[in-house]
């Protein structure tokens, strides 16, 4: 059976660590970093990749356009 | 089957979303969280969508979003407080051919600007207004608007907004909506991924809707202030659904010319 | 080509002219005495004749606003009022000053403050002059005498305003935007292709190309250095107006023991005055202010040691003659004499307030 493997990279220093695609995620793939970036904010990052389905919910959600996101399917 | 690895799927083929190529490389003067932010990615995507870059014209308000123009790779003219839907007649009267479309905070559009609003939607100016709804005077540093909630406090209504000696809040995309210059008039929201794919179809059809001539296009989208309302922007977004969206449904209120029947 | 002769008032000669010198677009608001603008231009239907756009606004704050949409896509545009209506629009004129763009506004003056009166008055020189809105800029300003100038004002308005990217305001009054008069009008110019518009004008808003950067029309800047940077940069575009673009006219200075210094209407009572002071043996001159920004300090520097003194006229309780005051220095006398609040001053009046005021004083 085919399987959605998805997987996104957030623009660590654009981050503003708002948090809003973190309770936007449906399989609860990102959290905020412990570590904060160079603006002081924490960052966002894939705390449970393995999870990512590439859904975009993050990104089209994110105010800052900070994320990217892709997708395979794998056999 | 070999594990596949982050490595494997990040690769330009397997690209599914990225930020516009309508957005400049500017961090957004936005605080985080802030709907601001997510309405402007949604215009650059339609934008691009459309391949109409060169043929749109933006205006930008006093306000929060006054630096738009930093943000969106677009010509745009910053209008005075309140007159950016009578620059934006003239332009589109000048350049019919064009997009032309507003982006105005509730304190632009519905306090100081009520008239330029009122007349050019009143005219069937065949523009797209794009208006952001928090209830409050973000930049100025959180201030009652024209749309703050009955009983909300602000920064000029410390103890609640008391409607008998402050006024109401104005509902004025209903009163926009009874106007026979409108053609398409819809409240939308961005906090969730849900609500942002119904805005950006509602800002698709509102620029898609310039093509006809037929009159204004009004998207209102209500909107968080984190930092008016003193709250973090998950928080925001929650206290928005509860208190913002029982006063302001969202939905469409006229589609296509015709009220729509709830 | 043979000359086309009209009678007109002072107010649709502006409008005709708009439509003949091929301008893009008017934006107005009715007051009296100047509301002959737009009902000229919608009589005329200029969007038959031209493709020329004419709105009526909402307020005369609309309208002005519709100017800088108009103007900051490189569109010849312009509005008229009344005084009233002028100081409504002074917010939007500072951000097209700010914004630096090019158009053309016309106040047909009546006397104030406040409501003040529908008849005429030149009261508003402050206003015109020294800025009118917030902020250190500057209206070129023209001050039409005749009907025929009214006409011949608006294009090289607009020539100006294209110069320096910079509002042009025609100053006129009650009487010369009601009066009719014989004038010449010129043949009906082109308006300028889009193309045209776009090489003309490399910094309008007309959408962005791929190979150009984003245009952006903005009086904003809030880093201060810049600001402050583009604030000389507009002092410096002042200071050229103020070298180059100085326009008078001199009538009888050449052996004039005094000299009026008038504008407008006051300037065409002024002459039937120094016609009477004349026949009375009294050498009178006068210098006929056409731009009163940039007011001819030069030429008054020069006539100031000739003279025995100097006489305001104008339509106003003293205020361009604080320019003249300035410019004299102190050298010679200098008087003022004007009828306000709608008040006409007769060419008695001002004889007398020349004979009294500076030759007895």
């Amino acid at each position: 059976m085919a399987k959605i493997r998805g997987a996104v990279v957030v623009d660590v220093e654009a981050c503003k660590g708002c948090s809003v695609c973190v309770v936007a995620c449906p399989s609860q793939v990102l959290d905020l970093a412990k570590e904060v970036n160079g603006k002081g904010y924490n960052y966002s990052y894939m705390k449970n990749p393995e999870a990512c389905i590439g859904c975009e919910n993050c990104a089209i959600v994110c105010p800052d356009g900070v994320i990217t996101v892709y997708k395979v399917k794998v056999a | 089957m070999a594990e596949i690895t982050l490595k494997d799927i990040i690769k330009e083929e397997n690209l599914v979303y990225k930020r516009s190529k309508i957005m400049t490389n500017k961090t957004l003067s936005y605080c985080p969280g802030c709907g601001h932010g997510t309405a402007h990615q949604i215009i650059a995507h339609t934008i691009q969508d459309m391949g109409i870059q060169e043929q749109t014209i933006g205006v930008s308000p006093v306000g929060c979003s006054v630096l738009m123009y930093d943000f969106l790779d677009l010509d745009i003219q910053q209008a005075a407080h309140g007159r950016a839907p009578a620059v934006a007649t003239a332009i589109k009267r000048l350049m019919p051919d064009k997009f032309v479309f507003t982006y105005q905070g509730d304190g632009d559009l519905a306090a100081i600007g009520t008239a330029e609003t009122i007349h050019a939607c009143n005219r069937g100016e065949n523009i797209t207004i794009v208006f952001i709804n928090n209830g409050i005077y973000g930049m100025t540093g959180g201030q009652m608007a024209p749309t703050t909630l009955a009983g909300m406090p602000t920064s000029t209504s410390p103890y609640g907004r008391d409607t008998s000696m402050m006024g109401n809040p104005l509902k004025i995309t209903e009163l926009l909506a009874m106007l026979p210059g409108t053609y398409y008039v819809t409240r939308q929201a961005v906090h969730t991924p849900r609500a942002v794919r119904q805005t950006k179809k509602a800002i698709r059809k509102a620029f898609e809707n310039q093509k006809l001539n037929r009159g204004v296009s009004f998207v209102e989208i209500v909107s968080n202030c984190n930092s008016g309302w003193k709250l973090p922007p998950v928080k925001a977004n929650e206290w928005m659904v509860e208190n913002m969206f029982p006063f302001y449904p969202l939905g469409d209120m006229k589609v296509d010319g015709e009220l729509v029947n709830k | 080509m043979e000359k086309e002769l009209r009678l007109m008032k002072g107010n649709e000669a502006v409008a005709e002219a708009a439509i003949r010198s091929g301008a893009d677009a008017y934006f107005g608001y009715p007051i009296t005495p100047q509301s002959e603008v737009l009902e000229h231009l919608m009589l005329e239907k200029p969007h038959e004749r031209t493709g020329m756009v004419v709105l009526q606004a909402e307020s005369e704050v609309s309208a002005i606003n519709m100017v800088y949409g108009a103007a900051g896509c490189g569109r010849m545009v312009m509005t008229s009022s009344s005084s009233p209506g002028i100081s409504l629009k002074q917010e939007g004129i500072s951000y097209i000053a700010g914004a630096e763009l090019p158009c053309l506004i016309l106040n047909v003056v009546r006397g104030g403050p406040g409501l003040g009166t529908i008849q005429p008055a030149q009261s508003d020189y402050f206003q015109s002059t020294k800025g009118g809105g917030h902020g250190d800029y500057r209206l070129i300003v023209l001050a039409p005498a005749s009907v025929q100038e009214m006409y011949d004002f608006v294009e090289l308005g607009f020539n100006l305003a294209f110069k320096y990217r910079n509002p042009v305001m025609i100053q006129s009054d009650g009487i010369i935007g009601q009066m009719m008069e014989k004038l010449e009008i010129g043949p009906q110019k082109q308006r300028r292709s889009a193309e045209e518009i776009a090489k003309q004008c490399p910094w309008a808003t007309v959408g962005k190309p791929e190979n150009r950067e984003r245009n952006i029309i903005t009086s904003l800047d809030l880093v201060s250095a810049r600001q402050e940077q583009h604030n000389h940069k507009l002092q410096a575009k002042y200071k050229e107006i103020q070298e180059k673009e100085v326009r008078y006219e001199l009538i009888n200075c050449d052996d004039a023991e005094y000299i009026i210094v008038s504008y407008g209407s006051s300037a065409r009572l002024s002459m039937k005055a120094m016609d009477i002071l004349r026949a009375k043996g009294v050498k009178v001159g006068i210098l006929r202010l056409i731009t009163l920004f940039p007011y001819p300090t030069k030429i008054i520097q020069e006539l100031t040691p000739k003279v025995k003194g100097f006489l305001a006229v104008e339509m106003s309780c003293g205020q361009m003659v604080e320019d003249l005051r300035l410019a004299v220095e102190f050298k010679k006398p200098v008087e003022h004499f004007g009828r306000v609040g709608g008040m006409v001053p007769s060419p008695e009046e001002i004889v007398e307030a020349l004979e009294q005021k500076i030759i007895g004083g």
